[in-house]
């Protein structure tokens, strides 16, 4: 699968790790070159320098050509904002997209983005781990 | 009529003022702490110190009875979430100011159809007082003389003639020709000219309005 990446953030990176050992071909964008330190040195992907919000920026990343867009910047309305433009301009046929507030990410859900809070995700878990603790 | 105002900068400011001097009840959520101050010492009570970008935000400033939603803060993607989120919440009409031109069709593609670009609207009118065809000036050199370039437009009166045809200002000459296609030329008298053609002349800074008229044909489009 070809895959763009916007954000390389931990999970960014995270993911175009796992996604790249697996043998899927990535793209993954940021606006800092620093932040592409995040990636192992055996990362087979390419790393973009470039703002996922501007069009001309995804055209250059190949937005036309990939199968799957994920957002994951720090910005809940960046990745809200991005992952229309790549569903609704370009046509991209799957697009995750993070959400951190979860009341935002339940209202994009319900306007047909895949979406995932990490925070509602975090708070079950927790709850989880505190009231049906792992019998040891 | 209520009107809801996110994003208290100078354009929500000033919107906001002229709406309540036509008595329409107004408010405005700004996210900064020192704005939302400032606010209400010009306008009074009409200001809600908050995300607008927030779903809970938006409810608690009455979202669902407002009449208008203007999105008007300096980001295109917080405006885009707050027209969408007032939309989900029952309000008809938003309007969101776009800073980024580009980011028009994606608006539009959501439904959010009103949309207000200061960009577009200074780029239109810089574009209706531009003649169409251009004249650059590319160097000034010692001895008096101009190198400047010249895009042949549609209706440039020596379009299909050749360079020995071409009545030129004393001491003017086509040095080069870029055809449409990018290919670089050096003309000769037998050169046959071509709308799209761009030429590098080189001529005498007072005979840059001449050569202009030569080649470029009446700016007002009159003459053919």
């Amino acid at each position: 699968m070809n895959v763009l990446i916007m954000g390389c953030g931990r999970l960014g990176a995270r993911v175009a790790t796992l996604l790249d050992q697996q043998g899927h071909q990535l793209t993954v964008m940021d606006t800092n070159p620093a932040s592409f330190r995040r990636l192992p040195e055996s990362f087979g992907g390419t790393r973009f320098i470039g703002n996922g919000m501007d069009g001309p920026a995804l055209e250059r990343a190949g937005i036309r050509e990939v199968d799957a867009f994920l957002a994951v910047t720090q910005g809940d309305n960046r990745n809200y904002f991005a992952s229309q433009m790549a569903r609704e301009v370009y046509g991209v046929k799957r697009v995750l997209c993070r959400i951190y507030d979860p009341v935002r990410e339940e209202i994009f859900r319900e306007l047909g983005l895949e979406t995932f809070s990490p925070t509602s995700l975090g708070a079950g878990i927790m709850v989880d781990m505190l009231l049906k603790p792992a019998k040891g | 009529m209520y009107v809801l105002i996110a994003g208290g900068g100078k354009v929500g400011f000033y919107l906001a003022q002229e709406l309540l001097n036509s008595n329409h009840e107004v408010l405005i959520v700004e996210r900064e702490g020192g704005r939302v101050a400032s606010i209400i010492e010009e306008l009074g009570d009409n200001v809600l110190h908050g995300d607008g970008c927030e779903a809970t935000t938006l409810d608690a400033a009455g979202v669902a009875r407002a009449d208008l939603v203007a999105a008007v803060t300096g980001d295109d993607e917080d405006n885009l979430v707050i027209c969408e989120i007032a939309r989900r919440r029952g309000v008809t009409r938003t309007i969101a100011r776009i800073n980024n031109p580009k980011n028009e069709l994606l608006f539009k593609k959501r439904g959010i159809e009103t949309t207000i670009s200061a960009t577009t609207a200074v780029l239109a009118q810089i574009e209706q007082e531009l003649p169409t065809g251009e004249m650059i000036p590319l160097l000034q050199m010692h001895s008096g003389l101009e190198l400047v370039e010249i895009k042949l437009p549609e209706t440039s009166p020596v379009a299909g003639r050749s360079i020995r045809e071409v009545l030129l200002p004393p001491e003017s000459l086509i040095s080069l020709v870029v055809d449409p296609g990018g290919v670089p030329r050096i003309p000769s008298g037998d050169t046959r000219l071509q709308a799209g053609d761009a030429l590098v002349v080189v001529t005498r800074r007072e005979s840059a309005a001449v050569l202009r008229e030569a080649l470029i044909g009446s700016t007002h489009g009159l003459d053919t």
